[in-house]
């Protein structure tokens, strides 16, 4: 599939996964790939502190939008921030104040379950519509909670009968679940435990939230191919001669550890990304595992490389 | 005061009466505290290990099929199949519920059982006790009380619930409180007073602006709830109190886990500096899958051999696959320095804590016999680092 194609497949990409997985690694990959293909690209911090605008080698994003590369801008997104331009938007910025201070806000958030999430995602759908960016791309908050992040709406639509709120879900609820607007794009780890939660995850979304699903990235693979025969530390003596070098003893054994630990490890990602390809029929895009210390611009760079062969490897069809 | 650093993790087992592991999601929290607990068990004393939110195959292990708010014990054979174990020693394990860790608070404070049924109906009572952000962090530390009040257990491990903010349970009894406390509702239910009733007309008219944004039934909700909650204020508020009080005690010990990836180690960091801006200490500091570390030769050294395996003499094939063996070599000694170091920031900021490394396992910790093997890390004399 053409990168072109798929980075305008929707308007709006919610990145999502389980703490750890890398979801801030793959929501800056994906923006560069975006902006590489030409689309302008707006990235949403939900969470805040994330290391997304370091990845890009700048300093830490604020409410106000600002530039992370060439066609990529970035900002946070937050319930507080958001309910404050809601009421201003609605004409009650004069109550705005006093219900923060008297602790109403609190309450009447309780009273309605999922408000600041509809307060936040109303606020993706106004920038969608307003155009500000081809692209709009949100590192969504960690997967337990992006669930009922993407079924707040819904949740929201029960509980509140009448007023703007209502609206806000409604609208809400409609850009969700409209694939050429949305879509969730999953990030897990080569591992059993992230690859279990990977698909539950992935079926309460499309179930229960009606969110069309983008392929899977599966992040910090193991690229190389293993060493053939296994390597031990007599094989790499046997090397060493054959090369004419001199290799020691213990370095020959840390030699072959490190090289049967990588084998051994790669063998698990192997066959935790089959497993995962038996249970969940989405299309993955592998990104390499990095030995570099911190994931900066040269890191996203290599990232953003593989997953543009990645996408370059997806069939047509897979387009939603 | 809470027990302060550790010499080891043997020593916080023995020592401490609660145990409280703390980190960011997805770094193995629940598994350390089950292996906790058992080796707590194993070394004659009565535990009892409380999870949040068990993968599922743990949850199975721990005998925790379906969600029990209630303490049971585990068969000796299961937790110590080779008998080599103290005898006294015993293991329970149980999972937070915390709606009905709630459903109970309210119960027990409760002038009259018409109360309690009047709060557990509403519907706004559901939404805080469900949904509630900071609600499951307050019932995972009411539960602590509970056992330590109600139970004959030695020792009571906790898991902290999977949130950014790993910490919110040390704030959130008094979040709830201030919840429970508002005083615009509070107002609102005091019509009879004249004094209020002045006050109660601009009360009337801010609640009618916030209606005419959610609707009116939610304020009906929050008013019937402030109203049928009335007088139940100073008994949470004690229970609160008591409930900070335990989780500060000097026989409390929080043990702060994390995995060797570079976020997760930035948390770990994090929640050492608020433990400590909160006067509570790192007793122990748990870092799992950390990769090995190979050896001791610099990731420099290693890459300038590869660079000399290009030229003769020697065999071209055998050259090559050397390189390829240095190569790799190269990058897991880069991996394993920089874990260290990052490691390290979080060391710096606890003391003489005791720290423990658990290696990448091969495969992911369900059983009792995984459990033990990470035991054998958790608990091995300390060797520096890992």
């Amino acid at each position: 599939m053409e990168l072109e194609r798929f980075c305008s497949t929707s308007r709006v990409v919610i990145v999502a996964g389980k703490g750890g997985v890398g979801k801030t690694t793959v929501t800056a990959t994906m923006a560069l790939a975006a902006s590489r293909a030409g689309r302008s690209v707006l990235v949403l911090e939900i969470e805040g502190k994330s290391g997304l605008a370091a990845a890009f080698g700048k300093p830490p994003l604020t409410y106000e939008e600002s530039d992370l590369a060439p066609g990529i801008r970035g900002r946070t997104l937050t319930a507080d921030q958001a309910l404050l331009d809601y009421l201003r938007d609605h004409g009650l910025r004069r109550i705005s104040k006093r219900l923060v201070s008297s602790g109403a806000l609190d309450v009447v958030a309780t009273a309605v379950p999922g408000m600041q999430d509809i307060l936040v995602l109303g606020k993706v759908k106004q920038l969608e519509r307003a155009g500000v960016a081809d692209l709009l791309i949100v590192d969504a908050p960690a997967a337990g909670h992006a669930i009922s992040f993407l079924l707040s709406a819904r949740g929201l639509l029960d509980a509140v009968r009448v007023g703007p709120i209502r609206k806000q879900a409604q609208e809400v609820v409609e850009l969700l679940t409209d694939p050429e607007r949305c879509q969730v794009l999953l990030v897990t780890l080569p591992e059993e435990t992230p690859v279990n939660e990977l698909v539950e995850t992935a079926f309460s979304i499309e179930d229960l939230a009606g969110v069309a699903l983008g392929p899977v990235v599966v992040n910090a693979m193991y690229q190389a191919d293993p060493f053939d025969p296994p390597l031990t530390p007599d094989r790499v003596l046997a090397d060493a001669t054959a090369a004419e070098r001199f290799v020691g003893d213990i370095e020959a054994a840390d030699l072959a550890a490190a090289a049967t630990f990588r084998d051994s490890r790669a063998e698990i990602q192997i066959a935790q990304v089959r497993r995962l390809a038996e249970r969940l029929p989405l299309p993955q895009i592998q990104l390499p595992y990095l030995f570099t210390a911190d994931i900066g611009p040269a890191e996203i760079d290599t990232l953003t490389g593989a997953f543009e062969r990645g996408v370059g490897a997806l069939p047509a069809l897979t387009a939603r | 005061m809470t027990l302060g650093p550790a010499p080891s993790f043997g020593a916080v087992i023995e020592r401490a009466h609660i145990v409280i592991c703390c980190g960011t999601g997805g770094v193995g929290k629940t598994t350390t505290a089950a292996v906790l607990a058992i080796e707590g068990a194993r070394r004659g004393r009565n535990a009892v290990v409380v999870t949040i939110d068990p993968a599922k195959r743990l949850a199975q292990t721990l005998g925790l099929e379906a969600l029990s708010d209630t303490a049971h014990e585990i068969d000796r054979d299961r937790w110590d199949p080779e008998n080599d174990a103290a005898p006294d020693g015993r293991l329970s394990a149980l999972m937070l519920d915390s709606k009905t860790t709630f459903d109970a608070l309210v119960t027990r404070y409760a002038a009259t059982p018409d109360q309690g049924e009047r709060i557990l109906e509403n519907r706004f009572y559901r939404n805080v006790s469900g949904a509630l952000g900071g609600t499951q962090e307050y019932m995972a530390m009411e539960k602590l009380h509970e056992l330590h009040e109600d139970g004959d257990y030695d020792l009571i491990v906790v898991d902290t619930p999977p949130t950014r903010h790993a910490l919110d349970f040390l704030d959130a009894p008094a979040r709830l409180l201030r919840l429970l406390d508002n005083r615009i509702f509070r107002l609102l239910m005091m019509p009879t007073r004249s004094i209020v009733r002045v006050a109660g007309v601009a009360v009337q008219a801010f609640l009618r602006t916030i209606s005419r944004v959610v609707g009116t039934e939610v304020i009906d909700d929050v008013v019937s709830f402030f109203r049928a909650f009335e007088g139940m204020e100073a008994g949470f508020r004690d229970r609160a109190a008591a409930v900070q009080r335990l989780i500060a005690g000097p026989t409390t010990a929080f043990v702060l886990v994390t995995s060797a990836r570079r976020e997760a180690v930035e948390e770990a960091a994090f929640f050492a500096d608020r433990l400590q801006e909160s006067g509570l200490s790192v007793a122990a500091l748990a870092v799992n899958r950390v990769h090995p570390s190979f050896g001791t030769a610099s990731p420099e050294g290693l890459r300038e051999r590869v660079k000399t395996l290009d030229d003769a003499p020697g065999d071209a094939a055998a050259r090559a696959r050397l390189a390829q063996t240095y190569a790799n070599l190269a990058d897991f000694r880069t991996v394993a320095i920089h874990e260290r170091h990052e490691i390290d920031q979080v060391r710096n900021r606890i003391g003489t804590a005791a720290t423990a490394f658990v290696p990448y396992l091969a495969r992911d910790v369900h059983d009792f016999g995984a459990l033990r093997q990470v035991g054998t890390h958790l608990f091995a004399p300390p060797t520096g680092a890992g």
